[in-house]
């Protein structure tokens, strides 16, 4: 997986994670691929509902230690 | 500026008031649960889709008093802020948002007890859940209590209360129960039915039949009354002769599912042992007063739950199947989904693991779902 860019939100709580994911992917280009951290269990179901919602695609999530990585790809 | 509202005052105005509530949970979260109340409007709207701003959901909102909610509280300050800002009057957020909401207990007083001493009925609205404290002299015994226990510990304090008695009618699996935690800081007993407790890793009083439970030195007893079905060890309990603590066996809108410990087929013809013969037997006059509430219809204008026992054999639906096939279809057939994490939170109660606070929290989340219909 070709990832284009890596945001960390660890230690941030909602809805930070998601605002920050949002104004990355805004400066990414359609197709490219965003990592995102994060330690707030909310943003598992938040992640995956918002890419839903707004055309993007939840690649996959694992979780490690108590850290989510989200591979997100730009719709 | 807009203004944090509690758990208690939002309590308030689902027993007897009004409020538009915007929801910026994520769709799915708000189908399975939210707060609801006859003065109650809510619309849906993730948070995530206003980040950008509010202007597209302004037109669905009152121009004045709206509440934001969310699972903890952030985004609903965000949103809050920026509906403020957009010129609404009167914004406010859920404080702790719905992990505060699913945590609340009211207390409404129930009645009096006929040698003195009184009944109290605590309403975890957000969840569906009832637990009861019975005071008498002095001396109290709480029955299905909740995980947060801080809120009969208060009571306790400010009415003189010793707690001498905590009492769980069954193993629960949709809450964990305060009942150990509250017995250990206090010295009470905690009784359990004992074969709802064959796997526990704890020592408890045997709740059985026969085995009365006198509060004060009055004559306040507790009878237990041994009914199985939604688990194997279910026990009931006549309150000073009056009132019938039915836990997961019957309630105001439905009866008790069979199927939690995975016995569903096994325990049926207990469950209806129970409710058609066991409770047929009962005085009528007795006031049901069960583990938990469905919908919030059930409240009365107190904010209490409870109908006399000889209204159920006339109107729910539970108590009224004639046939026992088409009874046993009913409580195993096209049950609602099980309560989130059901089988950790059984778990938990026996004693086998040990969350943490915020895990056991997380667990807890969501409504009851203890019934056969939602």
């Amino acid at each position: 997986m070709n990832i284009t860019q890596t945001l960390d939100t660890k230690g941030l709580s909602c809805p930070m994670p998601i605002v920050k994911t949002k104004k990355a992917m805004d400066t990414l280009s359609s197709g490219d691929i965003l990592e995102v951290l994060a330690t707030d269990k909310g943003a598992v179901n938040d992640l995956s509902a918002w890419s839903k919602s707004s055309g993007h695609e939840l690649l996959e999530h694992t979780e490690e230690d108590g850290v989510f990585k989200f591979y997100i790809q730009k719709g | 500026m807009i203004k944090a509202l509690s758990a208690k005052e939002v309590a308030n105005r689902v027993v007897d008031g009004n409020m538009f509530i915007l929801d910026v949970r994520n769709e799915g979260d708000y189908k399975d649960w939210r707060i609801e109340g006859k003065g109650i409007k809510s619309i849906n709207r993730p948070y995530f889709d206003l980040i950008d701003g509010v202007e597209e959901v302004l037109e669905d909102l009152p121009k004045e008093e709206v509440l934001v909610v969310c699972a903890k509280e952030g985004s609903s300050i965000m949103v809050a802020e920026m509906l403020d800002e957009a010129g609404v009057k009167d914004v406010y957020y859920l404080e702790g948002g719905m992990k505060s909401w699913s945590e609340y207990l009211m207390p409404v007083k129930l009645g009096d007890l006929k040698d003195g001493g009184s009944i109290y009925q605590f309403n975890r609205i957000g969840k569906g859940c009832l637990s009861y404290l019975v005071e008498s002299n002095g001396e109290a015994a709480i029955i299905d209590s909740a995980r947060t226990i801080e809120a009969y510990e208060d009571f306790a304090k400010e009415n003189n209360l010793e707690i001498k008695h905590m009492i769980d009618t069954h193993l629960h699996a949709d809450h964990i129960s305060g009942g150990r935690k509250l017995a250990e800081k206090t010295g009470a007993t905690y009784w359990l039915p004992p074969k709802d407790a064959k796997e526990v890793t704890f020592s408890f009083a045997k709740l059985e039949e026969g085995k009365d439970i006198t509060i004060g030195n009055t004559k306040i007893e507790i009878q237990p009354l041994y009914t199985p079905g939604h688990t194997i060890g279910s026990t009931s309990m006549i309150v000073d002769g009056q009132f019938l603590l039915s836990g997961d066996i019957l309630f105001v809108d439905s009866i008790g599912r069979p199927d939690l410990a995975g016995k569903a087929e096994d325990w049926v013809s207990d469950l209806r042992d129970s409710l058609y013969n066991k409770y047929n037997n009962l005085s009528k006059d007795l006031v049901v007063l069960p583990a938990h509430f469905g919908k919030i219809s059930e409240l009365d204008e107190r904010g209490a739950v409870s109908a006399p026992l000889g209204e159920l054999f006339e109107k729910n639906d539970g108590l009224n199947i004639k046939n026992e096939d088409e009874f046993r279809r009913a409580v195993t057939e096209n049950l609602p989904p099980q309560p989130n994490a059901y089988q950790e939170i059984r778990q938990t109660n026996m004693g086998k693991i040990d969350p943490t606070n915020d895990e056991q929290r997380e667990m807890e989340i969501g409504p009851n779902r203890c019934a056969i219909t939602e």
